[in-house]
């Protein structure tokens, strides 16, 4: 039998970690070019903002802001639905797992998109100028595709770690790979097994995207020419 | 907030009544875990840059699956994983070893870091300037002396700033020692969240004990950085 008859229990769980590592990764993504933006504005307050988040969130352990989000967003919830005389609402353990886990890595995201905008030359931005092109043409056309190479490694570093970050959503009540394959090591009495087998599923998701990530960083460099080495 | 303070403020530092807690148990399991990971990621990575496969292929197999898996995983395998061998509980001193929450943690986070600071390593000593090791094979330097002398010191020099990064990393790392029953400051502040229910409070302090402790790596590891890649300086007169 396929895993003795939990292959389905831990399929699940693959791909409830595979659902919260994808989105949670989009939302971090959209947060770090919001707050990259902050940083690099003109605004005194905003780039301030923006600093002490990411200062802030790089120096705490992502455990403890899980944990200090996770079980204080439902209390603020509850007092805010309390003050409006509205029933409760009750956050989904998965949804509440999301926004942590992209509260915490758009810090990260934030850093690697301020690099990379910063890594852009600006000649390019004054030519598209000079050619014209509105802000937001700039932007779509000149400074967005510049900037993803310069972008792409530290997005596939952060990538990597925000995979490896989800193993610990088990400890906030999610069934992810981790609560599968222990839960199934625990019923069967072959914990060694089942763990093996989960460290083996998370091996195979990095892998996956370190090809992934490859490819597309070849494809993101197409035009620029390397030094002969 | 007060309260909170002036009844755990001595688990919160470095004692829960009769062992170590909080922060001299979460520095204490930094300081073991960076000492065995460095000690044996020096030899590591010089195997790593080997030319002969056979040297280089289980350094490379060693790192790619530690790095590709999580820690928490990693921790859990051996700590409950290991554990429930029987092979493990049949032998006395395994039994002593792997029965013991902290041992199981200071095992898996050496062998973790070791593997991040073996590709550190590896790396440096990769892209060290050829003018230094033709220059000391010029010297008539065994390979052992070029090595001790030239290429190790070197490599560690310039691997400070990532270095810095993955110790950094590993501090964050440590918060999943609590699940191995290990008193770091995470189990305190969850102590203390069971008992009092102030969460905010409780896992605020430890967020606040954490983020002071980076901060004084990052100092430490500048100071570091000024005095042993001083070489690295453009130099004025």
């Amino acid at each position: 039998m396929f895993l003795e008859g939990y292959g389905p229990l831990i399929l699940r769980g693959t791909w409830a970690t595979i659902e919260l590592a994808v989105l949670s990764l989009l939302l971090s993504l959209l947060i770090g070019l919001v707050g990259a933006s902050l940083k690099l504005s003109s605004n005194r307050l905003l780039r301030g903002v923006a600093t002490g988040y990411t200062t802030l969130i790089r120096s705490i352990p992502d455990l403890v802001i899980m944990l200090l989000l996770f079980y204080n967003i439902q209390i603020l919830l509850n007092q805010i639905t309390e003050w409006l005389e509205v029933e409760q609402i009750v956050i989904n353990p998965f949804l509440a797992g999301v926004v942590t886990l992209s509260f915490i890595y758009g810090a990260y995201f934030t850093e690697t998109f301020r690099g990379a905008f910063q890594s852009v030359p600006r000649g390019l931005i004054e030519a598209a100028l000079a050619y014209g092109m509105s802000p937001w043409r700039v932007f779509k056309r000149v400074l967005f595709p510049q900037m993803m190479r310069f972008a792409l490694p530290g997005i596939g570093n952060n990538w990597q770690v925000l995979i490896k970050a989800t193993a610990l959503v088990s400890i906030i009540g999610l069934s992810d790979i981790v609560k599968a394959t222990q839960d199934a090591g625990k019923s069967s009495m072959q914990l060694f097994y089942f763990t093996l087998v989960g460290a083996f599923i998370y091996l195979a998701i990095t892998t996956l995207s370190s090809l992934v990530l490859t490819w597309l960083e070849r494809r993101y460099a197409v035009g620029v020419r390397g030094a002969e080495l | 907030m007060i309260e909170i303070i002036q009844d755990y403020w001595q688990a919160y530092l470095w004692s829960d009544g009769y062992r170590l807690s909080g922060v001299a148990m979460t520095l204490w399991l930094l300081i073991l875990s960076i000492a065995f990971g460095f000690v044996l990621a020096v030899p590591l990575a010089i195997a790593r840059v080997a030319r002969n496969p056979l040297i280089r292929g289980p350094v490379w197999l060693y790192t790619y699956v530690f790095r590709g898996t999580p820690l928490y995983i990693q921790l859990l395998l051996f700590y409950s994983g290991v554990y429930s061998l029987q092979v493990v509980r049949g032998n006395q001193l395994l039994d002593a070893f792997f029965r013991e929450g902290f041992n199981c943690t200071v095992l898996a986070f050496a062998l973790n870091t070791c593997a991040y600071t073996t590709e550190i390593f590896a790396g440096t000593i990769r892209s060290i300037p050829y003018g230094e090791v033709e220059a000391a094979r010029a010297y008539g330097m065994s390979r052992f002396m070029l090595y001790r002398r030239i290429i190790v010191p070197s490599a560690l020099r310039r691997a400070l700033p990532f270095y810095s990064n993955e110790a950094i990393l590993l501090l964050h790392a440590t918060t999943v020692a609590f699940t191995a029953t290990v008193p770091d400051i995470l189990k305190v502040a969850r102590d203390v969240n069971s008992a009092t229910y102030a969460s905010f409070e409780a896992f605020g302090i430890a967020a606040l004990l954490y983020a002071c402790i980076a901060f004084v790596l990052v100092w430490l590891f500048r100071r570091f950085e000024i005095r042993w890649l001083a070489f690295m300086k453009p130099q004025g007169h």
